[in-house]
């Protein structure tokens, strides 16, 4: 039924992988014997595991392709991310063997180190993939976000009633409140699900973070109140704010979730086209000095 | 005195603007001076449903095999091309038409009927055409000066039209509702309730309309228990007149610019039927017996168009023209004989005419005997001729492509097999077909003149055993909707299949070693229950003396404080059996998940099967052992069975192939919908984050191909249908009427324009061109598309795509599944 790309067909790519760096590691291994020329990339081994390492990474970035090609029958875009997972990883162990980890300050270790970066915000991704999704669905709580926007919505209709009944500076302060209420944001923002929210109070505008300057005032002004009529009302707005507080972290949470999800996507692609450049400089070049 | 015609012709649609043109035309080849025939409307304007369509909206003209024979012109087109065509018709043929009068009453006979109006007149006529369709005339309100004006309107097109005025709405439906809720954008606007709720109206209606009469900050009131008084008219267009209104508390006047009345309609049976014509049955869709030239049992009195159960503006329009003729003594040739002829070309044996070959099928069938002849006609021109031809014949007769022709089968082949979505009736005329019950059940005879197949045309099920063509044999296949009309309009046709379908579901399922008349006997004790959807059929803890079979739907078994799902049934299973195997006290609640049909059979009957078959004892004792194992299983992880319980809730009972998706594996990266939307002309039939959840599985809004589809209903071109695997899918007849979206309980249909088609894959990605793979999120359609009009568009599982359902394909992380009704105890336990 519901199969995890990890476990995609009993682990398949994963055993494929195994075979892939099992097989890497003997053909380097059998370079040790000839102690003129040590493990590199310029034995016939070392070309081998280089060939097999740049046909590999073509490969891998061709997923980005074949996802988009929604009629394909070339396999399922889940066995392809399945096999794109577990062959990516084995490829860290194939090119280290192809370089036999011989670095320097030149194209050759650039490439090395951007499939690093392209393999690791890989994990990352791989990580939020795997973890974040029952995250995401918790906090929902079973509901879809329209829904919870559309609570929100609600929410604020009542207060705006509500408000109609208190005096003009509360008033005032309340439905600023309602204005300067942010969702989302920048990339920081949502990544680190920052509530920015403010209020207008009669000494300026300050933070409503978790809208808390809001429910404090109003809990400041209910033991105040003159009249029964007041108080009902003061009471039904701090609980409106309080049902509030708790739509927008449910919401900004969701925000970071979805941003998070996406965000290494914004890295692991560009960085692979940037891999992609310098691998071909990398193989042009160790051929011109042949 | 009063007017006298020769033809009356009642109510100005289609059907009967092309009567009166036909009548028209009458007139001026005889030179009368005077009309002989009057039109007559209740309604200010002619064809008042077409009128009432949405600005610019495509009207099709299907079916496309049928030419139009009319005086009134008709081709596809927008609505104001074809009104202002019929406009135009009205105009230069002079047609005697007769607006606002709505007909009241018809009385006398042929040669001398007597028509009164509301506007009190009376008038005579030889003949009378009815043709007032099925939607019948809106409620007035009752009081003097209520007739249509600009004051007092019935309808509402256009809600912006006005503004800054105080409109009272009367009415507590759906309809007031959302004009009172859209008026106030721009008005003051009073909603009078005659009720003190208002209990008729959807939800979502209902919470708008009581947050807008509670929001202190909208011009918006209600008055309820309130019924009208009188009304006082504007002294000049545009000034205010005022409503009286019987309040609670007494009399009040409300002045108003304007009156929007929606009570609902009067449907048209009830003057149908005080005109004297009959409708045998009284199922809603039933329709009057008329003869071959449209006449109802009463003489002179025709009955033509959506109301003598043509909904099709061709078909109404055709028949306006014929009417006119018979009553003229012209015997014309129907318009549909060359499709007739079609059908029975490849016939072993030829007759001069069709009408023959009908009537002599006609006499052989004793279920359609009694039948009137031309619902018969209209049977068979819907339904497929199949004739079936030796090995070595059939391989040199040239199949035939036109979707009328005689369809050829090969002797000793399946006419449908084990397994396969169909849901077409068959009749067999001549020869002899082989049919079985279960997949590996005994073989069955049919003879001349029986039918089979009512099986999966009643639960909508996939065929259960296969029947074979044995020799020479001439079948009559009729699609499930025409069959479905056939059984609501002709009590006689609904019985027989029926009580066959009883006899057999018993055969299948206790497999009585008994005869045909001992079957017959113990089928009449057999009693068959219907189920709304989340009704008990028994409860845990009553004491049970029958077992049900299931007939059509599903039936979920729950138990316990908390009424866990334990166990969920289709169609051809039994629930309740332990009643009458071991304690009489139900162990379990049976509920109704969708709407089900059940055969509730009693002890003695129950006994007298089995005893007649001693294996039958056992099979039944094994199969009530298999289900103790699975719901003792259930019982036992409630999580699992809430997670079932949940499914059921979505309506997943009637689900023959449902798209479920895992929370826990879902990134939300939308390639799913993607996928739906490059795959389907750039329109997604999936809306992934809308929909339930539990338990991490997720339900998305999207097509889950019913048993019996909800959207199959009500199609008039009959656009909708399913594939023998199971898929449910719209042809290109559609012409985006919007039924089926409206009939689709789970909002898993919609009415989109065509987009424009989207550059390649490679010039999005490298150099920025178009929206990139899915839906974009809006765009405008070109003028083709908008010439074309709305279709209605929907999943099709992705029956022409090789690789399967291509949302499935599309999700990287394994996270969307489509499942069958079978896989979902399997999908709940494994987690």
């Amino acid at each position: 039924m519901h199969e995890s790309l990890l476990s995609w067909q009993r682990f398949r790519y994963l055993y494929i992988a195994l075979a892939l760096a099992g097989a890497s590691i003997v053909l380097y291994i059998t370079q040790s014997g000839n102690t003129a020329q040590p493990p590199n990339g310029g034995t016939w081994q070392g070309y081998t595991l280089g060939t097999v390492g740049a046909l590999l990474i073509l490969w891998l970035s061709l997923l980005g392709i074949r996802k988009r090609q929604y009629s394909s029958n070339v396999g399922s875009v889940q066995s392809w991310a399945s096999a794109h997972v577990y062959l990516g990883i084995a490829l860290l162990v194939v090119a280290t063997l192809h370089c036999a980890a011989q670095f320097g300050w030149n194209v050759h270790t650039l490439a090395y180190v951007l499939m690093c970066l392209v393999i690791g915000t890989g994990i990352y991704g791989l990580y939020v993939y795997l973890h974040l999704p029952r995250a995401m669905a918790r906090n929902h709580a079973g509901r879809d976000v329209n829904s919870w926007m559309k609570e929100l919505g609600d929410v604020d209709d009542g207060i705006r009633d509500a408000a109609g009944n208190v005096d003009a500076d509360l008033q005032a302060m309340v439905l600023s409140a309602l204005d300067l209420t942010r969702l989302g944001g920048g990339v920081f923002a949502q990544i680190f699900a920052q509530d920015r929210c403010r209020v207008q109070t009669g000494s300026g505008v300050i933070s409503n973070q978790g809208q808390q300057a809001l429910i404090d005032e109003l809990s400041r002004r209910i033991p105040d109140a003159r009249v029964v009529r007041e108080a009902e009302t003061l009471n039904e707005l701090m609980a409106l704010f309080g049902r509030r507080q708790v739509i927008l972290n449910l919401l900004r949470k969701d925000v970071q979730y979805r941003a998070l999800l996406k965000i290494w996507l914004y890295f692991h692609v560009p960085l692979t086209m940037a891999l992609l450049v310098a691998l071909t400089i990398h193989i042009i070049v160790v051929f011109l000095y042949w | 005195m009063a007017e006298s015609y020769h033809i009356a012709i009642i109510g100005a649609g289609p059907a009967g603007l092309s009567a009166a043109g036909r009548a028209a035309h009458h007139d001026k080849e005889s030179g009368a001076s005077n009309p002989t025939y009057v039109l007559l409307e209740g309604f200010s304007t002619f064809a008042k449903t077409i009128q009432k369509y949405q600005k610019g909206k495509h009207v099709m003209d299907t079916p496309g095999f049928l030419d139009l024979r009319s005086p009134v012109p008709f081709v596809a087109g927008t609505r104001e091309a074809i009104l202002d065509g019929w406009q135009n018709s009205i105009d230069t043929d002079g047609i005697n038409i007769r607006y606002n009068s709505e007909v009241t009453a018809i009385e006398g006979e042929r040669g001398n009927f007597s028509i009164k109006t509301s506007s009190g007149e009376t008038i005579s006529a030889e003949h009378v055409i009815m043709s007032i369709g099925t939607q019948g005339n809106p409620r007035t309100l009752g009081v003097p000066g209520d007739a249509e004006s600009d004051f007092v309107l019935y309808t509402l097109d256009d809600p912006e039209e006005f503004q800054k005025e105080t409109i009272v709405v009367v009415g507590a439906g759906d309809a007031a509702i959302e004009n009172a809720i859209a008026l106030a954008e721009y008005n003051k606007v009073y909603i009078v309730n005659r009720r003190n709720e208002f209990s008729r109206a959807k939800d979502g209606n209902l919470n708008a309309v009581l947050a807008a009469i509670n929001d202190k900050s909208r011009d918006f009131h209600c008055f309820y228990e309130t019924n009208i008084g009188g009304l006082e008219l504007p002294d000049a267009p545009g000034a205010a007149g005022a409503i009286i209104l019987n309040t609670a508390t007494g009399e009040e006047r409300v002045e108003c610019h304007r009156i929007i009345a929606r009570l609902g309609t009067l449907p048209p049976r009830k003057f149908v039927e005080s005109c004297g014509i009959e409708i045998s049955s009284p199922s809603a869709d039933a329709v009057p017996d008329v003869d071959n030239e449209y006449m109802s049992n009463v003489p002179g009195l025709y009955v033509i168009g959506a109301l003598g159960g043509y909904p099709l503006i061709k078909q109404a329009m055709n028949q306006g023209y014929d009417v006119v003729e018979y009553i003229h003594g012209n015997h014309v040739e129907p318009v549909d004989t060359p499709i007739l002829k079609k059908k029975f070309q490849g016939l072993p044996i030829k007759m001069p005419t069709p009408e023959e070959v009908l009537s002599l099928y006609q006499s052989k069938i004793p279920m359609f005997r009694r039948m009137n002849p031309l619902a018969f006609r209209e049977l068979i021109i819907e339904s497929r001729i199949l004739v079936g031809l030796e090995p070595g014949e059939f391989d040199r007769t040239p199949a035939d492509d036109d979707e009328h022709a005689t369809v050829f089968i090969k002797d000793g082949e399946p006419v449908y097999q084990h397994g396969e979505y169909s849901t077409s009736f068959y009749t067999l005329v001549e020869g002899e077909v082989r049919m079985q019950l279960d997949e590996d059940g005994a073989w069955h005879d049919i003879k001349p003149g029986q039918f089979f197949g009512e099986m999966s045309l009643i639960s909508g099920r996939p065929r259960q055993g296969s029947a074979i063509a044995e020799r020479d044999c001439i079948l009559i296949e009729t699609p499930r909707r025409i069959m479905v009309k056939l059984m609501n309009s002709n009590e006689e046709v609904r019985a027989g299949i029926d009580r066959v379908f009883i006899i057999r579901a018993l055969q299948s399922a206790f497999k009585p070693n008994l005869s045909l008349a001992e079957m017959a006997e113990i089928a009449d004790n057999v009693e068959s229950c219907q189920f709304k959807p989340g009704e008990a059929i028994f409860r845990e803890g009553e004491e049970g003396d029958a077992l049900h079979l299931i007939r059509s739907g599903t039936v979920t078994l729950s138990r316990g404080k908390e009424q866990l799902v334990v166990a969920k049934r289709h169609s051809g299973e039994i629930v309740g059996q332990m009643a009458l195997m071991g304690s009489p006290m139900r162990r379990d609640t049976a509920t109704a998940a969708v709407r089900a049909e059940t055969l509730k059979v009693r002890r003695p009957e129950f006994l007298k099967m089995a005893n007649s078959q001693p294996d039958t004892v056992e099979k039944l004792q094994d199969g009530l052992s298999t289900l103790l194992r699975q719901t003792n299983s259930m019982a036992s992880q409630p999580e699992s069975s809430r997670a079932i319980g949940f499914l059921m809730d979505q309506g997943l009972g009637e689900a023959t192939n449902a798209l479920v998706i895992d929370e826990a594996l879902c990134v939300g990266c939308d390639n799913c919908e993607k996928a739906c939307a490059e795959t389907h002309g750039g329109i997604s039939r999936l809306r992934r984050e809308e929909g339930a959840s539990f338990a991490s599985l997720h339900v998305p809004i999207v097509c889950r191909h019913c048993e019996l589809p909800h959207c199959m209903k009500d199609c008039p071109p009959d656009a909708l249908r399913r594939s023998p695997t199971g898929e449910v899918f719209i042809s290109d007849t559609c012409i985006g009427c919007g039924n089926c979206e409206t009939n689709c309980p789970y909002d898993a249909i919609k009415l989109s324009y065509q987009p424009k088609p989207k550059p390649s894959l490679f010039s999005w990605l490298f150099f920025g061109r178009g929206s990139g793979p899915g839906e974009p999120d809006s765009f405008t359609p070109t003028d083709a598309s908008k010439n074309s009009g709305k279709k209605a568009v929907k999943c099709d599982a992705c029956m022409n795509l090789a690789g399967g359902p291509a949302c499935v394909r599309a999700c990287p992380t394994g996270a969307a599944v489509r499942l069958g009704p079978e896989q979902f105890i399997e999908l709940v336990e494994a987690r």
